[in-house]
């Protein structure tokens, strides 16, 4: 079994005569992203904020590595918060400070580098984090966006290799909201530290975590994968989850995954076992690569506007589509065989190519002014759907069978 | 739930109409609050001490000359011109006193001995308290409820050190360069009163003033100005810095109440350290 890197072992926090966390027991892993979910005021962040010692439990302990965090020597107790930094929820920064200066403060502070070396440094995060022309500018000037992407930028700054994130989507928009969700796992891939974040936005969080935490009535009464949490059966998934999921996905307009669930099991049981349907998946490649050269916010446009472009052309045959992952989406057509679905999705590969891709583009270019060249492929695989067979299994029989139906290389359509 | 003894009103326990207790209670809270302000009395000593030691830490340079900057260089106008008034006022009002006793000529002598020993160092201190005290406690309270100072915690960089060490150093250089430009122009406002609009000798009044002032009298107001500077600046970060502390108000109202003490609190005991260090140097 692997070492958790951080344990909580019966942790309890009390305010005066509110308990707020009772006995928590919860591990985190290295190198993964874990989320915490639960209601507002049920101390997420009182949580989190144990972890880098801002708080001490009453009872129990917090470990890292197996070593209870309450009694590291100092110089293990310093060697442990150099790992540790901290994205607040309301950003925290300084508002009397550039950007720049925000910034670059942990490291003219706690590291002996040259300033040119913490020049380099923090340019680099700035650019990263699409800050570039606001460097100079205060906190006050900037939206809300913005002033995330600094804390951001100021957490990742000294390459900590654990990194808590206090709500760090609290009142974006849904396109921001999934840019920063998707940043902060690109980073986590590119940087491989461990994110313990905190959030509300499901399912979009899913989609970019590893684990997920529920914390319900001051306990941790859920632990496991996205998957798992299908699975679970606790007044929590109804009094949070459901709640905190909409009918619709923010960001695609695409049925939620449970919905989507729902709508899938409704249609299903209308039919016979003889009876079948087909389940397309498509799937956007080389993301990551459009996120760099565009910004992920243009990337989130992009998802958005193919998800709109799926939507529109099954829902007019009957299909319903749902976001599977942060670059997949699923499409069920369930009054179409394999061959129909076949002929429609040529139809939409056709349309997609002559039209699509370039509503795309536009999407793309109107909020990024990037000169530089991006390349996508879209690939879509079908898939023969029967009532008795389980819905993942042929969703990854589709993912089998895709194939390249349009690609974008900069001015060059094929 | 467990309750936490703390937090329990004392006064809750207590058995209505016990005997005894009608008479007891006032002193029950009086001795509350003498324990809350020997707490707070010892919990400021500790912050000023370790706030003394971080201003020998490595980096601090350069925000002690900002602060210096903040606290000083901006406080210079203020100070001229209640110094330069200062100054005004006791000529005249000394001018009016002497003349009674055809000792118009010791007028230089008054208007300097007064503004070196007592009302340089006093007059100067409660200018800074409430130009640059007050905006102390506002901006660290500010950074406190916003967590900005728990923001430092976490970049490993003490709060201590990045904002109160420099303003104690700051405050510590400020303060006797204040006092000594607001004695200097306040001497010159009582030669404006006194020479100029009453007809006092030019001559007779700067000697006065070069032979009555000595440098004993000048090391005082200096003596004065550190302790009115320790003072002021431990009461206004203190304030500022546990206003998430206070158990009356919370947020913005917390940080105006804050405020509101710091600037009281160190005009009070500016007077008090006065009275205190003047018996001891006397």
């Amino acid at each position: 079994m692997e070492t958790p890197l951080i344990e909580f072992k019966n942790v309890t926090k009390r305010f005066g005569s509110r308990t707020i966390l009772d006995q928590v027991n919860l591990k985190i892993y290295e190198g993964q992203i874990s989320t915490i979910i639960g209601k507002s005021g049920t101390g997420k962040s009182v949580l989190l904020k144990h972890i880098i010692g801002l708080l001490a439990p009453d009872e129990g302990s917090v470990m890292f590595r197996e070593n209870p965090i309450g009694s590291l020597k100092k110089s293990e107790w310093d060697a442990y918060r150099v790992q540790v930094s901290y994205m607040f929820q309301n950003n925290a920064l300084f508002d009397s400070m550039t950007v720049y200066d925000n910034v670059a403060l942990p490291l003219q502070q706690t590291t002996n580098l040259s300033k040119t070396e913490i020049e380099r440094r923090v340019m680099a995060r700035i650019e990263q984090t699409e800050l570039t022309e606001v460097a100079y500018k205060y906190p006050s000037e900037l939206s809300g966006g913005m002033q995330k992407r600094v804390a951001l930028s100021r957490a990742l700054v000294t390459d900590p290799t654990i990194v808590l994130f206090d709500e760090p989507t609290t009142g974006q928009d849904p396109i921001r909201k999934n840019a920063i969700l998707a940043m902060i796992a690109e980073y986590q891939r590119k940087l491989g530290f461990t994110a313990i974040l905190i959030s509300h936005e499901i399912p979009d969080v899913f989609f970019i975590s590893n684990r997920i935490l529920a914390l319900y009535n001051g306990k941790i009464v859920f632990q496991g994968t996205p998957e798992e949490l299908d699975e679970f059966e606790h007044p929590f998934k109804d009094e949070v989850i459901q709640s905190l999921e909409g009918f619709q996905e923010e960001l695609t307009g695409l049925y939620s995954q449970r919905h989507f669930k729902v709508r899938y099991q409704t249609d299903l049981s209308r039919k016979r076992r003889d009876e079948t349907y087909a389940i397309a998946l498509f799937t956007l490649e080389e993301l990551e690569a459009i996120s760099n050269v565009l910004g992920h916010t243009s990337a989130q446009e992009i998802i958005r506007a193919l998800g709109a472009y799926i939507d529109k052309h099954f829902g007019a045959v009957g299909g319903f589509s749902t976001r599977h992952s942060i670059n997949e989406f699923v499409t069920v057509l369930p009054y179409s065989d394999l061959d129909e679905a076949g002929r429609i999705l040529e139809d939409f590969a056709k349309d997609f190519q002559d039209r699509g891709i370039r509503d795309i583009e536009s999407v793309a270019q109107k909020e990024s002014d990037s000169t530089e060249c991006i390349n996508f492929t879209i690939l879509a695989g079908l898939a023969q759907g029967k009532p008795f067979v389980e819905m993942e299994s042929i969703i990854e029989f589709a993912k089998f069978r895709q194939e390249e139906i349009a690609r974008f290389q900069c001015e060059l359509r094929r | 739930m467990t309750s936490n003894s703390h937090d329990q009103d004392p006064g809750e326990n207590e058995v209505t109409g016990q005997p005894g207790t009608f008479l007891t209670r006032p002193f029950a809270g009086l001795g509350r609050k003498v324990i809350s302000w020997v707490d707070h009395m010892g919990a400021a000593t500790i912050f000023f001490g370790k706030a003394c030691i971080m201003i020998f830490r490595p980096k601090q340079i350069p925000a002690i000359i900002q602060q210096i900057y903040y606290i000083g260089a901006k406080s210079i106008t203020i100070i001229m011109l209640v110094g330069f008034f200062t100054g005004m006022v006791l000529g005249l009002q000394s001018y009016h006193a002497l003349v009674k006793f055809g000792a118009q000529g010791a007028l230089g002598t008054l208007v300097a001995l007064s503004l070196v020993r007592e009302l340089g160092p006093v007059l100067t201190a409660i200018m800074i308290t409430a130009r640059a005290g007050s905006a102390m406690t506002a901006e660290i309270g500010i950074q406190r409820i916003s967590e900005q100072i728990d923001a430092l915690d976490t970049m490993r960089i003490d709060p201590l050190k990045f904002l109160i060490s420099p303003r104690i150093a700051a405050a510590i250089i400020s303060f006797p360069l204040l006092t000594a430009l607001f004695d200097l122009i306040g001497i010159l406002g009582g030669f404006l009163s006194g020479v100029v609009l009453l007809g006092v000798n030019a001559g007779t009044y700067f000697h006065r003033v070069q032979s009555s002032v000595e440098m004993q009298d000048v090391t005082d107001g200096f003596i004065k100005a550190l302790v009115f500077a320790v003072i002021v600046t431990t009461v206004c970060c203190y304030q500022g810095y546990f206003t998430h502390m206070r158990t009356d108000s919370y947020g913005a109202k917390g940080v105006s109440l804050s405020t509101t003490s710091a600037v009281v609190l160190s005009c009070v005991l500016i007077l008090v350290a006065d009275y205190a260090v003047t018996s001891f140097l006397i």
